[in-house]
């Protein structure tokens, strides 16, 4: 269990000041030229050390990714930060823009040190308007006081951050996406390779990383890569914030380690299921494109990303989506087929069609108004839109339906023998 | 999808950028390196957006506007058009004076934003999604997860989110916009932003104390 001395986000919910005098007492901005002046390759190390996987949803290794960033090149480099947080379930890196900016900020000066990138672009979703606020609050702060701009922290260093709002579209969190948005057009995901190291924002080498990720950079750095591996477990070492919603009594935000068993973590922070853990019917464990586990499943696994694909799901973004007993499962998992519909770009045909054919067989699948041998089709065009897309947005769509199917068939096949017989017993009376 | 209701509305025969959206565009267009200016083009039209709202009322992004925008970012015309049209949050027609906005994804919809819906039709008689209620006060989008899931169900209210909603508390936010007040942002149940209700069970220390 993670004791407060070793939590990172210590202002994750606004109660102290989220502005540079807060944040210099929380140990922001403290001695970052020190940092800096281990040079890039010791930063690097020390974050490839720390074994941190990205926090956005995929797990990559945060210090591996740093460093396919070129030695030597003769065009600028960026890091460019995702903040476009729109996967259902996930409110993560909505507290450490608006009650930590310091924090990211000052992770954006590392990271963009020790991969070699001129400035950061911080991209952040169109809807969190006051969160952006607060973030160029943050940054004009750290200008002024001389932390980023000219000379940063007074390492001889130039570096800029520029926040970058968004406009509502789920598939800018895709980074080439991402990319394609922030240059000012239409979020459509591009081929790779090439890779955003050597081709990314405006034709130069980027890096795109969560908020999270970025922001739990300087403490790593501070503290150590021993520190952070000494948290959670092998190979998924650190903490992480999680988000626990739904059917629980107290949903919330709370900073954990990686490998917390998923009841603990629902029992100890979010109050409990509603009506008690046996009142548990299944949980989406890492926001809405990771498939569901029932509650025999939640019952002892560990929150982390080996252990959730284990169990052949995913730890996502950590965003726990509880439902109890009472919930229509068909329905929950429909309206996230709508989501995926809503949200594709259009670009590629698998997705473009199959987004809306998988909501419009899930929409007959709630009423129950389909034959049972429907459920193999649907799964089987799951199969052939997931891999089948230039982005995983084709993937998201479909791993939930396959989550249901996995686990829940009988219920479908229920609903849908239910209907038969609803349909057929007037007509049956009519004819006596 | 839900194809928006079409309403009969005019394009203004004009458009020209005031003084603030000036400053605004002049800042923005600053962030970019010299000859990618396109990229301020979402922040551009939410300056457009912005102005029309001082201006008339009502947020939304005129072909006019587009038009004046593209010209000054050295951008065509119908780049702007596909990038304003692809993005959710441009409304390309007027709307009400509050943008109700209810999140009904998934997270939401568990935390009953049914009833989230149910209370905003109820209370401004509008129908249908992107419709706009009778006295023009309010219009009614069902937008996708707005990312606030702890603290389910979200009503957004133009840039604002209004959380831990319930029916009850729709209505007495709904009759306060009307009154032409603004209550309070965040959680209508008082709690610390994104804390358990009752308050916090972790960072229990006071670190600037």
């Amino acid at each position: 269990m993670l004791q407060d001395k070793d939590r990172v986000f210590t202002n994750l919910y606004g109660v102290h000041d989220p502005l540079l005098k807060g944040a210099r007492s929380r140990g922001d901005w403290d001695n970052t030229a020190a940092i800096l002046a281990r040079g890039r390759d010791a930063i690097i190390d020390e974050m490839k050390k720390s074994g941190l996987r990205g926090r956005g949803g995929a797990g990559f290794p945060t210090g591996l990714k740093w460093s396919f960033m070129p030695k030597q090149s003769t065009l600028p480099g960026y890091l460019v930060v995702n903040a476009d947080e729109s996967e259902p379930g996930t409110c993560k890196d909505r507290d450490i823009l608006r009650h930590d900016p310091h924090k990211l900020v000052e992770g954006c000066l590392v990271a963009g040190f020790a991969m070699g990138a001129c400035a950061a672009y911080i991209y952040v979703r169109g809807e969190f308007y006051n969160e952006g606020r607060m973030l160029q609050a943050a940054v004009d702060e750290a200008y002024e006081a001389g932390l980023i701009g000219k000379n940063a922290c007074g390492s001889g260093y130039d570096y800029d951050v520029y926040v970058h709002r968004g406009a509502g579209a789920y598939i800018c969190g895709e980074e080439t996406a991402l990319i394609e948005s922030l240059e000012g057009k239409k979020g459509m995901p591009r081929m790779k390779p090439p890779f955003p190291a050597g081709v990314g924002l405006y034709g130069c080498p980027s890096t795109v990383n969560n908020v999270e990720s970025i922001a739990v950079a300087p403490t790593i750095l501070r503290r150590g890569a021993e520190w952070f591996t000494s948290l959670g477990r092998p190979n998924n070492s650190g903490q992480k914030v999680f988000c626990i919603s739904g059917h629980v009594n107290k949903p919330c935000n709370v900073e954990e380690e990686l490998g917390v068993p998923m009841r603990e973590l629902i029992e100890r922070y979010a109050g409990g299921v509603r009506g008690g853990w046996d009142n548990l019917l299944a949980v989406i464990p890492g926001g809405a494109s990771v498939p569901l586990i029932p509650k025999s499943v939640c019952d002892d696994v560990l929150m982390d990303f080996d252990s959730l694909r284990n169990v052949r799901s995913g730890l996502g973004t950590a965003a726990v989506i509880v439902m109890d007993k009472s919930t229509d499962l068909i329905k929950a998992i429909a309206r996230l087929s709508k989501f995926y519909m809503h949200e594709s770009c259009g670009q590629c045909t698998p997705c473009r069609e199959g987004t809306g054919w998988m909501w419009r067989v899930m929409t007959r699948m709630v009423e129950g108004k389909a034959n049972i041998d429907e459920i193999d089709t649907l799964e089987q065009v799951t199969k052939q839109v997931e891999g089948h897309t230039i982005c995983a947005l084709g993937d998201a769509a479909a791993w939930p339906i396959q989550g249901l199917i996995r686990h829940f068939r009988p219920v479908m096949e229920e609903r849908i023998n239910a209907y038969k017989a609803r349909i057929a017993s007037p007509s049956r009376m009519a004819a006596e | 999808m839900a194809l928006a209701v079409s309403h009969q509305f005019e394009q203004p025969a004009s458009f020209s950028f005031d003084a603030e959206s000036e400053a605004e565009l002049a800042t923005l267009i600053a962030r970019y390196p010299a000859g990618k200016q396109a990229s301020a083009v979402i922040p551009g039209l939410y300056v457009v957006q912005h102005q029309m709202k001082r201006q008339t009322g009502s947020a939304w992004v005129p072909v006019k506007g587009m038009d004046v925008l593209a010209e000054r970012l050295g951008m065509a015309p119908i780049r702007v058009y596909e990038v304003a049209t692809f993005y959710y949050m441009f409304n390309m027609e007027p709307i009400g004076k509050y943008h109700l906005q209810v999140c009904t994804t998934t997270p939401c919809w568990l935390r009953g934003s049914d009833e989230i819906v149910e209370a905003c039709r109820r209370e401004t008689g509008i129908k249908g999604w992107k419709e706009t209620s009778a006295d023009g006060m309010f219009t009614m989008t069902e937008v996708e997860c707005v990312g606030a899931c702890v603290n389910a169900p979200i009503l957004q209210v133009d840039d604002d989110y209004y959380e831990d909603l319930n029916a009850e508390r729709v209505s007495a936010l709904i009759a306060a916009l009307r009154r032409g007040e603004k209550p309070p942002v965040g959680s209508t149940i008082g709690r610390q932003t994104s804390a358990p209700e009752g308050g916090p069970t972790t960072l229990l220390f006071a670190p600037e104390a």
